[in-house]
């Protein structure tokens, strides 16, 4: 059977959920930002699943997808910054003991 | 009529004098700051009698008639076409004639101070004050628009709050600043209602237009604003009777005279200027600048003007006959005179022969300036020799204050009226205009006139004869006070003799034209003998010491406790405002105030804290909290874009 729309948005969905889930329940930081690159995943694999079943002729999608590879790129640097900061302060990277900022 | 434009330097030179010594008096004048204020306004003086010379004998008449002219006008705030406040100079008879009482009484006293403050601490600050005095009320006189006379009137307030609170480590002299600040202030407010009625009716602020507005009988202005009614009344007559009110709080008529009397723990000298000659007799100004419009269109508020001035002209001669401090009986008795000015305005009439008691009361101004003056600058000697007010501590000064004792008997006789001094001939003017028009008034104004010379002799004997001077005034004897105190004295005490003889008729009337002034001998008998009386009555009780007035005042009894407590009109005012203004307005008020409106206030910040302490746990510092509020939010929306808005 060729794979359709509907197989690929499932998957997409699935996906998300399981970076969703991810993200709300680890509590280490790592885990977290992996979590989170699942999530932008899923979103690059809808963006090329709707280009390719409904504007087969048109590029956007594509682009779209290699723009959000980039930003989670710069991203993840980021990130990836910040945890090592938060190791270097609080000697822990999980997130229940980063949490200095609140009322 | 640019060559009159030298007038615009009379006011503006004790201006210049009060911006001077006021910047730099403290470091640079300390010494000359008397002599810089006298010099100026010897400068003005000079110009105003020049100005009174020019416009009364050379240019001032045409065809027999004096006319207005407005040399100087520049237009400071348009509102509208027409209605604009101006700033200006208008130069008629009587603004001629102020600038000459305001200038040459301010000169008396300004000489006057630099022997009576010698020395004091203050004395470039009183200097530049009484420049700044002099400068409202000559920019006073001279206004050319109603709004700029506000303006100069309000001014004139300030300076005499100033001035009386003169000696501000005395209380008293601080609430009496306060008393007479605040007392005007509230006449003021009518004035200025009166003022924006009068001008909204007629179009315009300025005072000749305004008058002949208001006074031609067929304009619009008049039709529409007689035709619109408040409590029975016109919107005119309401104009012009708060305008009276305004002039009533200055003037210092009944009830609310009060501040007068209190207005004399200032210097001296500043009681005899302002509170004597100029500032007082601003509201019979304002009632004979407007006198057309009060005359012709509003005959109802010259009545009130002339019940006014009789009833205040006869309790104040009845209370300056028991007062022992005497410059109290000085402030009760010119009181009592600008009563007397007041309600010969009253029974004037507009025009001709019938205008006698416009020129009557203008002539009083004038004469009873002098001798006001003098009278305030006697005691001011007495005083500065004795170190006393009360006349308890005087008796038999005339040996040791011999100028003193002849210039202020010169003054009694002036205000008793007796001839040929000159409060005879303005008195006599003043009389025969009430005996025309209104015998009540003059019945009253007769037995004032009784009054008069007998609270004025009884001064004159209590200060001069009576018992033997204290031991401490033969101490300092031969120290009268100098030159510069003498001087204004005599000076006065020359125009109060002669004042009189100028044939005042000739050059203020009512409508610009002269007005023969006729003598009835036989009419001059009545007041003369009242006042002759009313000395002999003095010199009876008076000149030696004796119990006779003690057995008078227990035969009196009640009445003369009753104006000995000045009819208790004080206690009258405290009881209204502290029992009654206070308790059922004011203590509400700040109810209200502290509970409702503090209140709203305090609620919005006590409930914006009880929210905010309620809701902070949402900022908890848990990044994946804050995850969940985002995707919760997001699911929200999504429903909402999806099943609602679809």
């Amino acid at each position: 059977m060729e794979p359709g729309l509907y197989h690929i948005l499932f998957i997409s969905a699935a996906l998300f959920f399981i970076g969703v889930y991810g993200f709300l329940t680890r509590r280490n930081l790592i885990t977290m930002l992996m979590s989170i690159e699942l999530i932008l995943n899923s979103v690059n694999l809808n963006f090329i699943a709707f280009n390719k079943y409904v504007w087969p002729d048109k590029m956007d999608g594509l682009f779209f997808t290699l723009f959000i590879i980039a930003i989670a790129a710069a991203e993840a640097a980021v990130a990836i910054a910040i945890i090592i900061n938060l190791y270097r302060s609080h000697k822990s990277i999980d997130v229940e003991n980063a949490e200095d900022l609140k009322y | 009529m640019n060559k009159s434009l030298y007038i615009a330097l009379i006011p503006l030179l004790p201006l210049a004098g009060f911006i001077l010594l006021g910047l730099f008096g403290r470091k640079y004048f300390k010494k000359s700051a008397g002599l810089i204020g006298t010099v100026l306004l010897l400068t003005s003086t000079i110009l105003a009698l020049y100005t009174a010379y020019d416009y009364f004998f050379v240019y001032g008449k045409v065809d027999g008639v004096y006319q207005k002219f407005v040399p100087f006008q520049i237009t400071w705030l348009e509102f509208s076409k027409g209605l604009s406040i101006d700033i200006g100079l208008l130069i008629d008879p009587i603004s001629v004639m102020m600038l000459v009482v305001v200038t040459f009484v301010s000169l008396m006293v300004h000489i006057y101070s630099l022997g009576y403050l010698k020395g004091e601490e203050r004395f470039p600050i009183y200097y530049s004050f009484l420049g700044l005095f002099t400068f409202a009320m000559l920019g006073l006189v001279l206004s050319s628009n109603i709004f700029q006379i506000y303006i100069f009137w309000e001014l004139v307030g300030v300076s005499s709050f100033l001035l009386i609170g003169y000696y501000y480590d005395k209380p008293s002299a601080v609430a009496a600043c306060k008393k007479a600040f605040i007392v005007t202030r509230f006449a003021d407010l009518g004035f200025l209602i009166g003022i924006l009625i009068l001008s909204n009716s007629a179009g315009t602020l300025d005072f000749n237009t305004l008058i002949t507005t208001l006074t031609s009988p067929e304009s619009n202005a008049i039709k529409t604003a007689t035709a619109s009614t408040f409590l029975g009344a016109s919107a005119l007559t309401w104009g012009a009777a708060l305008v009276f009110i305004g002039g009533a709080g200055k003037s210092a008529m009944f009830p609310l005279h009060i501040w007068l009397p209190d207005a004399m723990e200032g210097p001296t000298p500043v009681s005899a200027l302002i509170h004597a000659a100029t500032m007082v007799v601003a509201g019979v100004y304002l009632v004979a600048r407007l006198f057309p419009v009060f005359s012709l269109t509003t005959p109802g508020v010259l009545e009130i003007v002339g019940w006014v001035g009789a009833v205040s002209a006869i309790i104040a001669a009845i209370i300056a006959c028991t007062q022992t401090d005497i410059k109290r009986v000085l402030a009760y008795s010119t009181m009592s005179q600008i009563g007397y000015m007041m309600f010969a305005l009253g029974v004037s009439h507009y025009g001709g022969e019938a205008g006698l008691g416009y020129t009557a009361s203008m002539f009083h101004l004038f004469t009873h300036a002098m001798f006001k003056a003098l009278l305030f600058l006697g005691a001011g000697a007495v005083i500065h020799y004795i170190h006393s007010n009360d006349m308890k501590d005087m008796g038999g000064l005339r040996k040791f204050l011999p100028i003193t004792h002849i210039t202020f008997l010169i003054a009694c006789l002036a205000i008793a009226g007796v001839p040929p001094f000159a409060g005879f001939f303005s008195k006599e003017e003043i009389l025969l205009a009430a005996y025309q028009n209104n015998m009540v008034i003059y019945w009253i104004a007769l037995i004032t006139t009784g009054l008069t010379a007998f609270y004025m002799f009884r001064l004159y004997f209590n200060i001069f004869w009576n018992k033997e001077a204290p031991a401490s005034a033969k101490a300092s004897a031969g120290k009268e006070g100098g030159f510069v105190m003498m001087m204004p004295l005599v000076l006065l005490a020359i125009g109060a003799a002669a004042a009189g003889f100028i044939p005042f008729g000739e050059f203020v009337s009512t409508d610009g034209k002269a007005l023969e002034s006729h003598f009835h001998l036989q009419f001059s008998i009545a007041p003369v003998a009242l006042g002759l009386a009313g000395i002999f009555t003095a010199m009876w009780l008076y000149k030696k010491q004796n119990n006779k007035p003690e057995k008078l005042a227990a035969t009196l009894g009640g009445l003369y406790k009753a104006a000995y407590h000045k009819f208790y009109i004080d206690e009258i005012y405290l009881f209204i405002t502290k029992k009654v203004l206070f308790n059922l307005i004011g203590k509400p008020a700040a109810w209200f105030d502290r509970n409702v409106v503090d209140g709203l206030v305090n609620f919005s910040g006590t409930a914006t804290q009880f929210v905010s302490e309620k809701i902070k746990k949402v900022q908890s510092g848990k990044v994946q909290q804050y995850a969940i509020y985002f995707l919760a939010g997001v699911i929200v929306l999504a429903a909402v874009f999806i099943y609602i808005w679809k």
